[in-house]
């Protein structure tokens, strides 16, 4: 079992995939959130049904759409090449798109509902004593939202690592540039390379287990403390 | 001298909320009305929490709303204490940051937080979260909180409403302290008629989202067309001097208009000011000044006389310009003939310290 070599780069491209999309998709994803918690736009069914679609759509399909929109054949695409002289498709960039929208809900559910179970009074309290409405987000919304912040964090890092169509349809499988973890274990499926397979698939489940353990004993600490 | 103007107009609904008063800036002005009659959201225009399209409000000839010229200072520029009936404290935060929040946010503060919670008597909570304390501290908390943004305006929407009997016992006090202590207007909110004999000083009374009466205390708790002087509580609170307490007799003297007032030994020290109550079915009339068991009499003109029910009388007083009130039976004003104008001299029974 010991001359068997790993190549561990899947594995730092699925971390730094899964922290970019996490990232990337807190700052488009908490004022989306609050707007959606405290709107009552007509619109609001219609984007919450957007937002949702990943969780019902087969990752094949929306990898599929956006491997049309990011090819250069199509204006996205074109536009990308012609501002940074790279392709979408096939690449980093590409993929961190794909995850952004495929962990979307991920995000902004479990935000939206902890924003809207922040109190108005709390917050017009807050407006009394003098806090503009940005102060009022940064010091109680925020605040108040913490395991609502959690549970996004957790989730979109998790399912962002975990994912294998979407990620398989718009980067392929190039070593080093777009093959993750999920990938990197199909493939050494494919090539009967069962003990890779086995420690690569073995570490996921080993890491899953640990974040869901840590997401929900700091969730019901933050929850005691409140 | 009166420094709150306020008009405003809003339509929610069936309700509507159409008023328009000046009152003065000190003291405790308390809104008085059965619920659903706007007192609520009178509060929360004038907080700038709701906007109507048709308002104008300023404090001290500092303009708050007037829409006249669109205007509108949103809340969090307006200097304004909101006390709601929930202490609405932040979960998140200890006392001492709720405390400091407001205070932090302030560019003229006049008081520090080690002064309010002492003054609140909150100190020895200052590392706790508010989810650890009882209904009453944490209104406590709440009001310290609203004073340390050094308001100009101070509103309380029935603070002690959600509280148990003990509790408001336990925090009235403190609500009277800030009366004597800050020269803060305070607007607040009750239906309690126990919280308006002892807190305030001028009354708003209000019904369906209309004015019915904007007065000082006493005048309003004795004008016969207000349902105050028709409730088996009917009477006046006089604002009283401690001039001297008499140890044989255990008895205290206190004095108002001239007049000395005798109750049962109060322990405060001479000089200071407390309240007391004269229920209109402890005062009887009589047409000479006879020694009698009763120690308290004073001399006073009938201004009015009102018949209640077929038996009874609600006879209006005024005693050197101060108003009292006396329920008699119909009987009795046909035997002494009382008539408006006439002097008499009222026999008061008892008088409750407030």
């Amino acid at each position: 079992m010991f001359d068997i070599v790993i190549d561990w780069t899947p594995v730092w491209l699925t971390l730094q995939l899964a922290t970019t999309t996490t990232i990337i998709l807190l700052i488009i994803g908490t004022p989306l959130a609050w707007w959606l918690a405290r709107t009552q736009c007509w619109c609001k069914s219609m984007i919450e049904a957007v937002i949702s679609l990943p969780l019902v759509l087969p990752p094949t399909v929306l990898g599929f759409y956006l491997l049309v929109i990011l090819s250069p054949q199509n204006w996205v695409g074109q536009l990308w090449l012609s501002i940074t002289g790279t392709r979408l498709v096939f690449t980093f960039t590409g993929l961190v798109i794909g995850s952004v929208l495929f962990s979307l809900p991920f995000v902004v559910q479990p935000l939206q509902n902890a924003f809207s179970s922040v109190s108005q009074r709390i917050l017009e309290a807050a407006a009394t004593l003098g806090a503009t409405p940005l102060d009022r987000f940064f010091t109680i919304a925020i605040p108040l939202a913490r395991p609502g912040f959690l549970t996004a964090i957790t989730l979109s890092f998790a399912h962002t690592v975990g994912e294998f169509g979407v990620v398989l349809m718009i980067g392929g499988s190039i070593p080093g540039k777009t093959q993750v973890l999920s990938i990197a274990i199909y493939e050494h499926v494919e090539k009967l390379e069962f003990e890779q397979a086995h420690i690569l698939a073995g570490g996921m489940l080993l890491f899953s287990f640990l974040t869901l353990i840590l997401l929900y004993s700091t969730n019901k600490y933050s929850l005691k403390k409140l | 001298m009166e420094s709150i103007v306020a008009k405003f107009y809003l339509q929610k609904g069936n309700f509507v909320l159409d008023l328009e008063f000046n009152a003065p800036k000190q003291g405790v002005i308390a809104i008085f009305g059965p619920s659903g009659s706007g007192k609520t959201t009178l509060i929360r225009c004038i907080a700038g929490l709701e906007r109507t399209p048709i308002g104008f409000l300023s404090i001290n000839e500092q303009c708050w709303q007037d829409e006249n010229r669109h205007f509108f200072l949103p809340t969090h520029q307006r200097s304004l204490g909101y006390v709601f009936q929930e202490a609405n404290l932040f979960p998140h935060l200890t006392v001492e940051k709720n405390l400091h929040y407001g205070w932090r946010r302030t560019p003229a503060r006049k008081i520090t937080p080690d002064e309010v919670a002492e003054l609140l008597g909150v100190t020895p909570l200052l590392k706790r979260y508010p989810i650890h304390l009882s209904g009453g501290e944490r209104q406590r908390v709440a009001i310290a909180r609203a004073l340390l943004i050094s308001p100009k305006l101070l509103l309380m929407d029935e603070p002690l409403a959600a509280l148990d009997n003990q509790s408001k016992i336990e925090i009235l006090p403190y609500l009277e302290k800030l009366h004597t202590e800050f020269s803060i207007p305070i607007l607040y909110i009750t239906h309690s008629l126990t919280e308006v004999m002892r807190l305030a000083d001028h009354i708003l009374v209000i019904d369906r989202g209309k004015l019915v009466a904007n007065d000082s205390l006493s005048m309003i708790l004795t004008r016969l067309d207000l349902p105050f002087t028709k409730t088996e509580e009917a009477g006046v609170v006089i604002e009283a001097k401690i001039i001297e307490h008499d140890k044989d007799f255990h008895l205290t003297y206190l004095t108002f208009a001239d007049e000395k007032i005798t109750v049962h030994k109060i322990n405060s020290p001479i000089g200071q000011s407390v309240r007391v109550s004269i229920k209109a079915r402890d005062v009887s009339l009589a047409l000479v000044n006879e020694t009698s068991s009763i120690l308290n009499i004073f001399q006073a003109m009938i201004t009015q006389l009102v018949e209640e029910e077929q038996a009874v009388v609600m006879v209006q007083l005024s005693v050197k310009g101060y108003p009292l009130l006396a329920r008699i039976t119909r009987k009795s004003v046909n035997l002494l003939n009382l008539t408006v104008g006439m002097v008499v001299y009222a026999r008061v029974k008892s008088i409750a310290l407030l």
